[in-house]
């Protein structure tokens, strides 16, 4: 997917040359690793650039928001044996930002894991990535080649005392290791099962040793932030939500694809980018965060900014920036059942609450879309999703929970149309169109 | 006797020799994911022998990597056909078309999900997001190759393509 249109472009001023523009001579043209040259050569300590990505007030871009600068300065100083460890794992459904990041500018995600090394200690990083992007993890192993042959990586990187390597590490299949701790038993060769917590990463990570995990789209943000300045960086956006961030927009719109606009920017300014919705069709309900993010009614959609404050005030999350946009065109019990599915099929099955409520509420939401609903079944579905927030070891059982509820409580009169009258309230015909697969007027 | 290695061929032994490389010299497990993909590559799908076999060669106990294995969704466990086709059907895809897509592949393959057709060409699968929902509809060919953008026309190319 190519870029199609942004506002300050950070992060995408690679991408305009699509498939042409990744290779290091192309980042190097740009600037790129002119950040890491500036820290080695003026021997910036560890102190001042954790402050200056403070400042930023750069948050995490994997899903949870937390800042960036704060995370690092938790690594224990003196430990000999630290890592530094990328989540390009991306498997959120609605989320395809990481994948275009590495695809059309690897050397900036490679650069800001390098600087992210230095910034905490670690002498060694891996990059985890999603097993269904296998073409993007055979490019980031280029990328990663030509950033040694250029002295980048390795022992004594560009003649100074500091070496870093780093190695790229696949998935295959599975949406539990892009939680973090689920990620490095995965890199150790196991199942991947999250660890409870504490101790966290920054503590017990990699291997038993301190760890700093970040998402892609975050270590990619760092030499921008460097270059920059970490003030200006947080003047792009607003505050408590500084600087651009990438978000990629699915669904009903013209044109799907990744946006990068400056935080704060409103919900309705990224819509037009976007093409505007599908046929001119009204918008009906966005998820703003990725699929586990709880479902917000159009007009409230309205009235947002995309930041993780105004999107949390509405009552969702911004998590991983990813925009599901759905128009009148679908049905709310049949889009639920897919995603509740998908957390049934996807639960590690380690915690009671989250393996059996995961399937309890696929089976409800399923009898509710096939006919089979009970009068009962909207209170049953609240109690089970009661069980599972909270009580687990990791969040997939508040991914599940959420959904579930938002969809209950903004639509229920669907759903309770769909358990009196055992069918959609949107015609079948009407939703069967909605996606667009079909040419107009074939059978 | 043949060593138990030589079920791998060299050509994968040293692929396999290349992902171990990437980890400390004491965490040769790591490699586990790499190699059994490296196998599965080879083979077709995982017979319990090549898990073993791979597991061995790794310094692992046979139902560590067998874990690994079963765990994971695009290992295959049991024999696939020449091409194995998975298609996306989650929301986001679904709005733009993938369960359409899927029903259509299903169709013109008279086959099913989890399903091989008679002659051994096409598996089909159903898959979770692979992180491409902007391209929807999205199809992963053979587990690395992925197709974008697949409306009727484009996924009777691809069958066509697939001798
Ligand atoms: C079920 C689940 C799935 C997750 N998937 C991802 C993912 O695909 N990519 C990602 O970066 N973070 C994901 N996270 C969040 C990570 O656990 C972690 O918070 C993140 O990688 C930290 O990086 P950040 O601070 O830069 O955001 C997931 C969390 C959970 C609970
Ligand atoms: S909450 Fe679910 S996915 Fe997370 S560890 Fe427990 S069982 Fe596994
Ligand atoms: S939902 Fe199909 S690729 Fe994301």
């Amino acid at each position: 997917m190519a870029l199609i249109a942004t506002i300050n472009p950070l992060l995408t001023t690679g991408w305009f040359k699509g498939d042409a523009g990744w290779s290091l001579k192309d980042y190097e043209a740009r600037g790129g690793y002119a950040q890491l040259k500036r820290i080695l050569s003026t021997k910036m300590t560890q102190d001042d650039l954790i402050a200056e990505v403070k400042k930023s007030v750069l948050r995490g871009r994997g899903g949870a928001g937390f800042p960036t600068g704060l995370k690092w300065s938790f690594m224990p100083k003196a430990a000999p044996e630290k890592y530094v460890v990328c989540n390009t794992d991306e498997g959120e459904p609605g989320t395809f930002k990481d994948r275009d990041l590495m695809r059309f500018d690897p050397h900036s995600v490679i650069e800001g894991m390098i600087i992210a090394g230095y910034a905490v200690g670690a002498k060694l990083g891996y990059n985890y990535i999603h097993g269904e992007i296998f073409e993007i993890y055979q490019r980031f192993e280029e990328a990663l080649d030509q950033a040694r042959a250029a002295g980048y990586l390795g022992n004594n990187i560009l003649g100074s005392d500091f070496s870093f390597d780093l190695f790229a590490h696949h998935g295959w299949g599975a949406y539990i290791c892009g939680e973090e701790t689920g990620l490095l038993e995965s890199i150790e060769g196991k199942k991947g099962q999250p660890r409870y917590k504490p101790p966290f990463p920054a503590n017990f990570g990699l291997y038993g040793k301190p760890t700093t995990i970040n998402n892609t789209e975050t270590f990619a943000a760092i030499p921008f932030i460097l270059g920059m300045g970490g003030e200006a960086y947080l003047n792009l956006g607003k505050p408590n939500n500084g600087g651009t961030k990438l978000f990629s927009v699915s669904g009903h719109v013209n044109r799907p694809g990744n946006y990068e606009v400056p935080m704060g920017t409103p919900f309705a300014k990224l819509l037009e980018m976007a093409g505007g919705m599908r046929g001119g069709r009204k918008l009906k309900a966005v998820i703003p965060g990725g699929s586990s993010a709880p479902v917000l009614p159009a007009d409230v959609m309205m009235d947002c900014t995309m930041d993780y404050d105004s999107i949390a005030k509405a009552g969702s999350m911004l998590g991983s920036g990813a925009v599901i946009v759905m128009d009148e065109t679908v049905c709310m019990v049949k889009a639920l059942e897919r995603l509740s599915y998908f957390y049934y099929e996807e639960s590690c099955g380690q915690c009671t609450p989250c393996r059996e409520g995961s399937g309890w509420l696929y089976r409800v939401v399923h009898r509710i879309e096939h006919g089979e609903g009970r009068a009962e079944d909207l209170d049953l579905l609240n109690r089970v999703t009661d069980n599972m927030m909270g009580k687990t070891i990791c969040a997939l059982a508040d991914a599940a929970a959420f959904p579930v509820r938002s969809f209950i409580k903004h639509f229920k009169s669907e759903f309770e149309y769909h358990i009196e009258n055992k069918k959609c309230l949107v015609d079948p015909e009407i939703q069967r169109a909605g996606s667009g697969f079909f040419k107009v007027g074939a059978a | 006797m043949n060593n138990q290695y030589d079920m791998l061929s060299p050509e994968a032994l040293r692929k396999i020799d290349r992902e171990v490389a990437k980890y400390p010299a004491d965490q040769k497990q790591s490699a586990v994911m790499a190699a059994l993909v490296i196998a599965q590559d080879e083979k077709g799908w995982l017979p319990k022998e090549t898990i073993a076999a791979v597991a061995s060669y790794l310094g692992m106990a046979p139902i560590a990597a067998y874990e690994v294995a079963s765990f994971y969704n695009m290992y295959d466990l049991q024999p696939v056909g020449k091409y194995k086709l998975t298609v996306c059907t989650n929301l986001p895809c679904a709005l733009s078309g993938g369960v359409h897509a899927a029903d259509y592949v299903k169709e013109k393959l008279g086959i099913d999900f989890n399903e091989t057709t008679a002659d051994g060409k096409f598996t089909l699968k159903e898959g979770e997001c692979m992180g491409a929902c902007g391209d929807a509809p999205v199809m992963l060919v053979n587990n690395k190759r992925m197709c974008s953008f697949m409306l009727p026309e484009q996924i009777d190319k691809l069958l066509a393509e697939c001798e």
